[in-house]
């Protein structure tokens, strides 16, 4: 396999009591976009939030095991530092309200207390949203909230906002499912856009979306890694009767 | 069932509908050869259509199952198997037809003696089992039994083979009914391309039910 940036080994991962992963063994590929899925509960959004240790932030949770970026321990590193290297976006599009669409897209240097001239900011911001495919829409309107942007068009900004800090990794928690056939296709189009400066790790239902965006899938079962592969080898031939199950809807 | 299944299972039963027909056509173009029954050999020319209509209802199901669902894995590779025994199905539909017309159009019947020579009967016979079995293969995904047909298809191939030279010679000895002993070689020809076709439909049965492309390899059981 190509060189890994990111790597689990034996991984699990509980609330309180109940093992949401157990023992997760993946090497996820520098400048690939690996897509997860799995029924509901299968543990794809816990796997993904242990990634950049927001799976800690819930009262009760914990892990074990080993979850490495570039060889070293993700929970040997100052959570912050993690989460800078490690960008993630949201099912439903959450600019700050608030901030206009400049602010938006600089607010992890602004949240972080990292002060930046101005000159660099507006490269930043330019750079960013350009990186999304955004910048052609909003440049003469930065100084409006990013609330007034289409729900696609939010969307590509938290993108934006997450590229901003020059991240390593993305993680996409089922980035998508609140969007519209045309804005989840323009989201889909910058995943192959992204990948040449990023890893992406993309949650998703929809697997129709897995395979079409991905270059490996990765599909969850109660808690376990059941099957990782080549997307397209998994959607034509997939090695594990529960993979076939799941994507030939026969799942029970 | 969900409907995605029961529209696969409707695809597979449209599929069998076409392979007895195309049996039973291929069936009729032998008796009316052998009784040379020439209202028999119209019989098959105008169910031709019928063959025809399977392979468009086949292929336009096809096509709205990709459509609507979107079919992946076995459901995918089973689907693309259909269509291409769809269109193997369809050619050997065409190949009774063509038959049936060598038989409506002859003004004798054929020489009892070459078709034994040729071993055209057997010919045939080879080709409506192989048809048969591959066809209960692709119902029961019986790879060990679509598997048998590669070696079958080759005894076809060697009948075909050494047909050239037993029509010359018989040509030569006996200048009588030139343009039936000429129909018996093209019939031959057209057996020869039934098994081709068979054993092409016993490769989409591995690849559907074993995701294994046997294509242009040679060596393979």
């Amino acid at each position: 396999m190509e060189s890994a940036i990111i790597k689990s080994k034996n991984f699990s991962a509980w609330f309180g009591t109940n093992q949401a992963v157990k023992n997760v063994n993946i090497e996820i590929p520098k400048n690939k976009v690996i897509a997860v899925m799995g029924p509901s509960g299968c543990g794809k959004t816990t796997f993904l939030r242990c990634v950049n240790r927001m799976h800690e932030l819930t009262p009760g949770a914990y892990s074990k095991g080993e979850m490495t970026l570039n060889n070293e321990d993700i929970y040997g590193m100052h959570p912050i530092f993690v989460r800078l290297k490690i960008g993630m976006v949201f099912q439903r599009p959450n600019p700050f309200p608030n901030l206009s669409i400049y602010d938006n897209v600089i607010a992890g240097y602004k949240l972080n207390g990292i002060k930046l001239p101005k000159t660099e900011k507006d490269r930043i911001v330019e750079y960013s949203l350009t990186r999304v495919a955004l910048w052609n829409e909003v440049k003469d309107a930065l100084t409006k909230k990013g609330s007034f942007l289409s729900g696609g068009q939010q969307q590509r900004l938290c993108i934006a906002r997450a590229v901003a800090m020059e991240p390593e990794v993305l993680l996409f928690d089922e980035p998508t499912s609140a969007l519209d056939p045309i804005s989840t296709s323009t989201v889909e189009e910058l995943f192959h856009e992204l990948k040449t400066n990023y890893t992406l790790i993309v949650v998703t239902h929809n697997m129709q979306q897995a395979a079409r965006v991905s270059d490996r899938t990765a599909f969850f079962y109660m808690g376990e890694l059941v099957e990782y592969d080549e997307t397209k080898k998994m959607f034509t031939n997939p090695r594990d009767l529960r993979t076939q199950n799941y994507i030939t809807g026969r799942f029970s | 069932m969900t409907q995605f299944e029961t529209e696969l299972q409707d695809v597979k039963s449209e599929v069998v509908s076409m392979w007895q027909l195309v049996i039973s056509q291929l069936s009729k173009a032998k008796d009316s050869m052998l009784r040379f029954d020439k209202d028999l050999a119209r019989e098959v020319i105008s169910k031709e259509k019928r063959v025809n209509a399977h392979e468009l209802k086949i292929d336009r199901d096809c096509e709205n199952i990709f459509a609507l669902f979107c079919p992946v894995a076995v459901d995918l590779r089973f689907l693309l198997a259909v269509l291409k025994i769809n269109n193997n199905l369809e050619r050997i539909g065409d190949i009774a037809e063509g038959i049936a017309k060598y038989i409506a159009e002859s003004t004798v019947k054929f020489d009892k003696n070459i078709l034994e020579s040729t071993q055209l009967i057997r010919m045939f016979d080879d080709s409506l089992d192989i048809l048969t079995d591959a066809q209960a293969a692709f119902e029961n995904e019986n790879t060990i039994l679509a598997r048998t047909i590669f070696s079958r298809d080759e005894v076809l191939d060697q009948i075909n083979k050494k047909a050239d030279g037993i029509i010359a010679e018989y040509i030569k000895a006996s200048l009588n009914n030139i343009n039936e002993t000429l129909y018996i070689l093209s019939i031959i020809r057209k057996l020869e391309r039934v098994g081709d076709q068979s054993k092409n439909i016993a490769e989409e049965i591995i690849f559907y039910v074993e995701a294994k492309v046997l294509k242009h390899q040679k060596g393979f059981v």
